[in-house]
């Protein structure tokens, strides 16, 4: 048996049976759909066994050289504590761990994100201006104004008439356009998707019919 | 004529899923080439670093994505490795995302024998670690404690082109292909502008415009948007008739269909609306 012509066959049925949603919910997107969900999990129970606990976890503690690293008990202890948030008596205990991860998350990102996505961003506003030909400086004054107009959308301590009020609807028309942009690249993302499916079809599925009928080479 | 617009206007969706798919099909097999122009845009910012590196540079390729996101990043990411090999630099793959390392060990793996290059002096795959952003900060320390061995579990110290490389200083550019978190944003955050080391880009459509802020305060030396990116490395490396180069195709009658769709919709509504009868 060929099983690359199965695998193939597989991926074809599979797709069309999920792009059958859209003409009506039917039995097969369920079935396709059903089938995704589930061999995912059990997909990432056994990749994350193998390819995080095992090699990061396991074999930290008891090393092929032998011997038993103690210390790696604690890490197993945190995660077995996540587990516990399934027995209440004991759902406390996963507080510990999950408290361990946020402020690992948090200590670690605070600084970084703030310096990163804050100051960065606010100095490259104000900086822009001053640099380039006069497209960039058109392009930086674009820029400027429209944060700025943005902003004061989103400001509700002061009732949006007058001056405030012809700013903030820059600010909206500002957003709105960057709402377009954002919805033209998920359109291409998407597409994108689609034609990866049609090509697979077209191309890898359909010239596989006539060799399993015996027709043409 | 107003009568039509507003028949358009409630048309059955199932007929404008059709129309899509034939805009799609349509142009696949009559292998319509539409001409991919590349203008200044951050594909030819992040071609011309790359370009600019001294031969020999060691570039990180984090493969940060995984087989949903394929159609858009896996040419993108063959076009990377292709520019990256003829330009002699050494590669060094890893992931964020678990199944991004064997994506990124077939784009590897398929052009290293055809360009004369070799695993372990001229290209590594040092697989998936789990941590994102924690570890992109522990790689800025030491390398080799986060990646004793590479994927193929071959010790750090029997890997030629790897002697000499400690830490993130010791790299002249990271790329990730990003289709998420942990992905592009974590790489600037850790990587650039932590350890000062330039970060350029891959990433689906999606995220694209959110990645854009990080170009123009300079946190990267260049992104690949989406297929267009792609389509764009594609062209400036050379690549004639490449997979994202066809996928622009009927990637650009699907999107005149759709803007075609646009305007009537607008029309319908805005007709029913001097009826009185849109709200």
């Amino acid at each position: 048996m060929n099983w690359e012509i199965v695998g193939i066959w597989l991926g074809a049925l599979v797709t069309l049976c999920l792009y059958s949603f859209l003409y009506r919910d039917n039995p097969y997107y369920k079935f396709a759909e059903h089938l995704f969900v589930g061999m995912s999990a059990g997909y990432w129970v056994i990749y994350s066994i193998f390819n995080v606990l095992i090699p990061n976890w396991w074999d930290n503690m008891l090393p092929e050289g032998g011997g038993f690293n103690w210390i790696w008990v604690i890490p197993g202890l945190f995660a077995l504590f996540m587990l516990a948030r399934m027995v209440p008596r004991i759902a406390g205990l996963s507080r510990l761990a999950l408290g361990m991860i946020v402020g690992t998350g948090a200590g670690l990102n605070m600084l970084t994100f703030f310096q990163s996505n804050a100051l960065a961003q606010v100095k490259g506003t104000i900086f822009s201006v001053a640099t380039g030909g006069v497209w960039s400086i058109f392009s930086s004054l674009v820029l400027v104004v429209g944060v700025v107009s943005g902003l004061v959308y989103f400001f509700f301590s002061k009732a949006h008439t007058g001056f405030t009020g012809k700013t903030a609807n820059v600010g909206i028309t500002i957003l709105m356009v960057a709402f377009g942009a954002s919805f033209g690249y998920t359109i291409m993302a998407r597409l994108s998707l689609l034609i990866g499916r049609c090509t697979f079809l077209l191309e890898d599925w359909l010239p596989t019919i006539p060799r399993l009928l015996g027709i043409g080479g | 004529m107003a009568d039509i617009f507003t028949r358009m206007g409630n048309l059955d969706r199932r007929i404008i899923f059709i129309l899509i798919a034939l805009a799609v099909i349509i142009p696949i097999l009559t292998d319509l080439i539409i001409p991919n122009i590349v203008g200044a845009e951050p594909s030819r910012d992040l071609f011309e670093f790359v370009d600019a590196l001294p031969p020999g540079s060691n570039v990180i390729l984090s493969f940060d994505y995984d087989p949903s996101t394929m159609p858009e990043l896996q040419p993108m990411a063959e076009a990377v490795v292709r520019h990256l090999f003829l330009k002699d630099h050494r590669i060094i793959g890893m992931a964020l995302w678990p199944q991004g390392a064997a994506l990124g060990q077939d784009a590897m793996s398929s052009l290293s024998d055809s360009l004369g290059k070799e695993q372990y002096l001229d290209w590594v795959n040092l697989g998936y670690k789990t941590g994102g952003g924690v570890m992109i900060v522990r790689l800025g320390t030491s390398m080799r404690a986060i990646f004793p061995t590479d994927r193929d579990n071959v010790p750090w110290s029997e890997i030629p082109m790897l002697q000499g490389i400690n830490s993130l200083d010791d790299i002249q550019l990271v790329i990730s292909l990003s289709a998420g978190d942990p992905g592009i944003i974590a790489w600037v955050m850790m990587a650039g502008d932590r350890y000062d080391i330039p970060i350029g880009g891959g990433c689906t459509a999606v995220s694209a415009p959110q990645l854009y802020t990080y170009l123009q305060t300079e946190q990267m030396v260049g992104l690949l948007g989406g297929l267009k990116g792609a389509a764009d490395y594609e062209t400036l490396v050379g690549i004639e008739n490449g997979e994202a180069i066809r996928g622009m195709s009927p990637q650009s009658v699907a999107h005149i269909a759709i803007m075609l769709f646009i305007i009537i919709g607008n029309i319908a509504y805005f007709t029913q609306k001097r009826k009185g009868g849109a709200r």
